[in-house]
């Protein structure tokens, strides 16, 4: 309903800019402006929990950290932790049907958490002396004085840990015998259990160790002098089955009363193809292997006495679950094959190949790739029969959850591993639309807007303020396909790291479409296929209106920076995979030059690791474009790793690859070597590319003008002393410092350079306008400080006067050239800041009119609103009477927080890793988008909208006063009328 | 500053059995294997239960976190909190709870004499003897919507507006009225010579008054 009054009067805003926190919210303004996505990533492991009535849950552990408890009816989060970034999970599982068991940061963290509730119960800390594999064993039936025994193996340790507190019942410590524990057996019924391992590659030892104690019953060791490999399965109480190093053979380990004895099997004797290497794939199957050749997934039965015969070669494409125990010692396991747009679950028994238990065909969306994971689970139908519903994780990372033949739901958790984001527009409200069909009568307008009333009047009901609030967000109006008048409705452009992009609606955070790129599949033209970015690749405005928008997306086949790239260019308004291009060349860097061509393509430059430059799009128009303005491309490179900046200019065509005329030679124009012995490079930040600024003056007090040094080729570098690279606590003040620079990416001039001792990093800077602020840790104060950086321009500041700026008597029309040596003149002034920080973001507004603010994305999580104007160098203690008109705030040592300037309000972004914005069509307001295992989007308004009626605005207040208005005149008037007539009778 | 050493892990069952409400002793610094220290400490979040929203203590949503996001953790239910392996150093703790304003705490390991440590509030740099963090101040996310008063309606733009019209509408009587008898006939004679008023003629003032 809020219609602009575009007025840019900067008077008003001057007005409005009063240092109280510019956004806050009221409560029942929550999801209005903004919505939350709350995800988990990509699933590792799931347990389910349905034996008892009441909730069913599954237990899930992501790729993301996080651990979570699903509803396994409508796969809502009951609850989730993202653990720490280092903290990767090993295992989980259920222990006493109570408590959730994790095992995390390779075998040395365990911890229990509440199964209703999420409440961590306890936490262990176990030690070992050197890294290895991890595993975690949850024996069901193991009591030991009524305790549950978990058995983790972790360090190069055994430990069996109490279920109930955490306590570590006893260790036994393996690092002498250097024995990897493969797996722990624990035969039922039995008072001890099996760790069996390898030490070194080709000997294989069993030990037979006594719950109670720890003690070592019986150890056995059996030599195989072919040596293994490492992979192994178990596949009953007694049996491993083994690869060995040649991986062309099967070892069958039977291990019997502690006694080991060997077998060897040839694949190629199984199999009948003697070719190819084999891969055993982990699984948990009682008497059975899959082992993976040649693009076939063979099952391998274990027979009597470690006989191998194969039960079923099927396709590669497929995923196999785990066991799961029925009733009468049985077992089943899940398997879902690919056909066509449909795929295949099939529930087998474990022993009975043909025996199906379950065939159902599931009709899937072919965006969600293959399947990569199965985890099944049973229930009992009412018939008595068994029911199985099967959690599946797709390639594009989503979670689905199938019973009886269909998807009873499905999570985007793709969404929780966004690499990158690009806002686009979204098409033109085609004419015959009616806008006014949102109205959609009077009555129910004017019922509207009385109920608004009764709110701010506060007369309304509980159930009036309900009926408000719903009105109030689903107004159809803000999730509509089509561009507004105000520029709040876009399309966010985002690409995951399964390299699925997605659009989603700003109105209502929706997936409108999404599409797993072809280019970013893994295939045997790209093998491990990583996402970089997205740009703008054609933003239809002028000419070329009746074409989609489009976007590029840039990956590379491979992990190495000098594996080949691959370019995916996509439709942004359908989301079809217009084209994508295998390049020959590696992607050192990318840079979006500042030409179109005549469909509004744009112009993109990407630079290989051997330093040539290849023009896209490829063709000669585009390259006609290019080559007038080749001798004023210039660009730079940061080799972090050899402390060297590098400025680099276009020559000619590359003279290896003749007959290329995409492709050009460079030159090194300057180089920045900084000494590896006490600086290392740590952080560069530039300018937005798309930034607006409004004017490159600055009137401060006195009528006297300031130029802004605005200069798009400015480049700041955080170097840190190579011994305060780790962690904080890990070095004393003396021997850490940062050094920070800006550097002139066309001349390579240091316009600017600063020592900070006794400070350390991680760095975290935006650069805007002509400012830099940069967050560290100070180290003597044992705080963080956050710095900026104000770079004026010295050579324009003879036009001091305001009143010449306006009569128009200024040298401001002379060139600007990047060559000109710059008379520059910087300030700056830090701050001590309370909170770590994760990412950092300036507001964009559309004209770069609106004051900025800081966006601080916080070690908890929350995103901070924070005015530029508390960063202001020219901060003094005691401003002056003009200093404070003109808005300069006192000095203080700490910059404030302001609990109501939190744009995440109560809302958490888990997993926070950055803040993107982009300018609304309204000059107030901005787009903030912060990622991270959870989405949260907003807009703000830096100075408040100034131009936009609020959303409460009273619109019933308005008609009442005017008609108020109305009536008094005409009362006037009658009134006036009389009194004159009695005034001509007297 | 001082602060007790316990060469052993804390035994959890004597903290659990103690009450939740006031445990005193936390010590704080334990060193335990060769190659690092253990950290303890606790969060104690007194829920005032004033605010509806936030979590009123509950302590399955804190997080702990030391040296900006190198090791996080979770508290116990009795807001215990432990880092194992530290090294020795001055370290950052962190706690991060929705709906509180925490201190980071900034907590000494020292090497030469182990077990001694020393944690202080980095914000107004206050010593703790025990390694027990409390918020400094809970956090109001949202702004207070006021209740309705007729002084914000009289404030609002329109509310001035409707307050200047029963000002000329009662007042400017009573000024006439004040008025010279003779200036009074001078300006009506005016008035006659330039017509009646209309309504169309007081538009434009009406206009004007907003």
């Amino acid at each position: 309903m809020a219609r602009a009054t575009r007025v840019f009067l900067l008077l008003l805003l001057v007005l409005l800019s009063s240092p109280s926190p510019s956004f806050s919210l009221y409560e029942d303004q929550v999801g209005l402006m903004d919505w939350h996505q709350q995800y988990i990533g990509k699933v590792k492991h799931a347990v389910f929990h349905t034996q008892k009535a009441g909730r069913k849950r599954v237990v899930v552990s992501t790729e993301e950290n996080v651990i979570a408890s699903l509803d396994l009816r409508r796969g809502d989060i009951f609850w989730r932790h993202v653990l720490g970034p280092n903290d990767a999970v090993d295992e989980i599982d259920i222990a006493l049907g109570k408590y959730v068991i994790t095992l995390s940061s390779e075998g040395s963290i365990l911890r229990a958490w509440n199964l209703p509730d999420g409440q961590m119960v306890w936490e262990s800390f176990l030690q070992g002396p050197k890294p290895s594999k991890s595993l975690l064993s949850v024996p069901a039936n193991m009591k030991i004085d009524k305790d549950n025994v978990i058995f983790v193996f972790g360090k190069g340790c055994l430990h069996a840990v109490s279920s109930i507190d955490g306590e570590v019942l006893w260790k036994k410590d393996f690092a002498d015998e250097s024995l990897e524990v493969q797996q722990i057996i624990h035969p039922l019924g039995s008072d001890m259990i099996y760790a069996v391992g390898f030490v070194g590659l080709s000997q294989l030892d069993a030990y037979q160790i006594n719950v109670r104690n720890g003690e070592v019953l019986k150890h056995r060791s059996a030599a195989f002098p072919g040596g293994f490999c490492g992979e192994v399965s178990l596949v009953s109480s007694d049996t491993l089955v083994a690869l060995d190093a040649t991986r062309s053979s099967l070892i069958s380990i039977s291990i019997l009363d502690g006694e080991i004895s060997l077998q060897q099997t040839h694949i190629s004797n199984l199999v009948g193809d003697s070719f190819g290497m084999a891969v055993m794939l982990p699984s948990k199957l009682s008497g059975m292997l899959m082992i993976k050749i040649n693009n076939y997934m063979v099952f391998v039965r274990v027979a009597d006495e470690g006989k191998l015969e194969v039960a079923e070669k099927i396709n590669d494409a497929a995923a196999v679950s785990d066991a799961l125990a029925l009733s009468e010692g049985q077992q089943a396991f899940g398997l879902v094959e690919h056909g066509g747009n449909k795929i295949h679950l099939t529930v087998k028994l474990v022993n009975d190949w043909n025996g199906d238990l379950l065939k159902e065909n599931i009709g899937m969306d072919h965006q969600r790739g293959c399947v990569h994971k199965i985890f099944i689970n049973n229930y009992i139908r009412t018939d008595r029969s068994y029911g199985f519903r099967a959690l599946i994780v797709m390639e594009d990372h989503s979670l689905l959850l199938l019973q009886q033949g269909e998807i009873v739901w499905s999570r985007e958790d793709g969404l929780a591993s966004i690499i990158d984001v690009t806002a686009s527009e979204l098409p033109v409200e085609k004419e015959g639309v009616s806008v006014a069909k949102v109205e959609h009568n009077l009555f129910e307008w004017l019922k509207g807007h009385m109920l608004k009333l009764k709110g701010t009047l506060m007369l309304a009901s509980p159930e009036d303020i309900i009926a408000i609030q719903g009105m109030r967000l689903k107004s159809s109006e803000k999730s509509k396909m089509t561009r507004d008048h105000n520029g709040f409705r876009k399309l966010l452009i985002v690409l995951t790291r399964a390299g699925k992009l997605f659009a989603l609606h700003t109105g209502d955070g929706r997936v409108v479409w999404s599409v797993l790129l072809h280019s970013l599949r893994n295939s045997e033209a790209c093998a491990y296929p990583t996402g970089l970015n997205v740009y703008q690749w054609q933003v239809p405005h002028h000419h070329a209106m009746d074409e989609n928008p489009s976007v590029l997306v840039v990956g590379r086949c491979g992990l190495g920076s000098d594996a080949p790239g691959v370019l995916s260019f996509v439709d942004t308004y359908t989301g079809k995979e217009l084209d994508s291009l295998f390049l020959t060349h590696s992607i050192e860097r990318i840079i979006p030059l500042s030409f179109t061509d005549s469909r509004e393509q744009r112009l993109h430059l990407i630079i290989d690791t051997d330093h040539h430059a290849h023009l896209y799009p490829r063709t000669p128009e585009a390259i006609g474009i290019f080559q007038h303005e080749l001798p004023n491309i210039y660009w730079y490179l940061v080799e972090a790793d050899n402390g060297i900046i590098r400025g680099h200019a276009l020559k000619s065509n590359c003279i290896l690859q003749e007959g290329d005329e995409y492709c050009f030679d460079t030159r090194d124009l300057w180089s920045i070597v900084f000494p590896s012995e006490s600086e290392k490079i740590l952080a560069t930040v530039t300018r937005k590319l798309n930034e607006v600024v409004h004017t490159q003056a600055k009137v401060i007090t006195d009528q006297d003008v300031m130029y802004k040094y605005v200069s798009k080729n400015l480049l700041f570098v955080a170097t840190v002393a190579p011994k305060a690279t780790g962690e904080i606590g890990s070095v004393t003040p003396e021997e850490s410092w940062l050094v920070v620079y800006l550097i002139d990416t066309v001349t390579g001039r240091i316009l600017y350079r600063m020592t900070h001792h006794g400070t350390q990093g991680p760095v975290h800077a935006v650069f805007s306008e002509n400012w830099v602020v940069y967050h560290y840790f100070n180290l003597r104060a044992h705080r963080y400080e956050m710095s900026v950086v104000e770079i004026y321009d010295q050579s324009r500041a003879d036009n001091k006067d305001v009143w010449k700026l306006v009569l128009g008597k200024h040298n401001l029309t002379s060139p600007v050239s990047s060559y000109s040596r710059p008379e520059v003149i910087t300030k700056s002034q830090f701050y001590f800041f309370t909170h770590s920080v994760k990412a950092m973001a300036v507001t964009s507004t559309a004209k770069g009119i609106t004051s900025k603010q800081l966006l601080i994305g916080t070690i908890g999580d929350q995103v901070l609103a924070l005015d530029k104007r508390y960063l202001d160098p020219r901060r003094t203690i005691n401003p002056s009477q003009s200093e404070r008109e003109e808005g300069i705030i006192p000095l203080t040592d700490s910059l404030p927080i302001i609990p109501q300037s939190y744009v995440t309000h109560t809302l958490k972004v888990e997993g926070l890793r950055g803040i993107v914005t982009a300018p609304a069509k309204l000059e107030s307001t901005t787009l903030v988008f912060a990622y991270g295992v959870d989405l949260f989007f907003t807009r703000i308004a830096p100075s408040r909208t100034y131009d936009l009626l609020t959303d409460d605005f009273s619109y019933a207040l308005l008609l009442i006063t005017i008609v108020a208005l109305v009536a008094a005149i005409f009362v006037t008037w009658i009134l006036s009328e009389r009194k004159e007539l009695q005034e001509k009778w007297r | 500053m001082a602060s007790t050493l316990r060469s052993s892990p804390i035994p959890l069952i004597l903290f659990l059995q103690l009450c939740f409400s006031f445990l005193s002793t936390t010590l704080a610094i334990s060193s335990g294997s060769s190659d690092g220290y253990t950290i303890n400490g606790r969060v104690k979040i007194e829920s005032t239960g004033v605010k509806g929203f936030g979590l009123p203590g509950k302590t399955s949503n804190v997080k702990v976190i030391l040296n900006g996001g190198q090791w996080v953790t979770f508290l116990r239910p009795d807001g215990y909190f432990s880092f194992h392996n530290v090294s020795a150093g001055t370290h950052l703790i962190e706690v991060a709870a929705i709906g509180y304003f925490f201190s980071p705490v900034r907590v000494d390991v020292s090497a030469r004499n182990p077990g001694k440590i020393q944690a202080a509030l980095t914000e107004n740099r206050k010593g703790l003897t025990e390694l027990v963090l409390e918020p400094l101040r809970e956090e109001q996310y949202y702004e207070i919507r006021e209740p309705f008063s007729i002084m914000s309606l009289v404030k609002s733009p329109m509310g001035l507006m409707m307050g200047f019209m029963v000002i000329v509408m009662f007042l400017m009587p009573k000024l006439v009225e004040n008025m010279d008898p003779e200036e009074m006939r001078r300006a009506q004679e005016e008035m006659r010579n330039q017509g009646v008023p209309s309504l169309a003629s007081l538009l434009p003032g009406a206009g004007r008054a907003n």
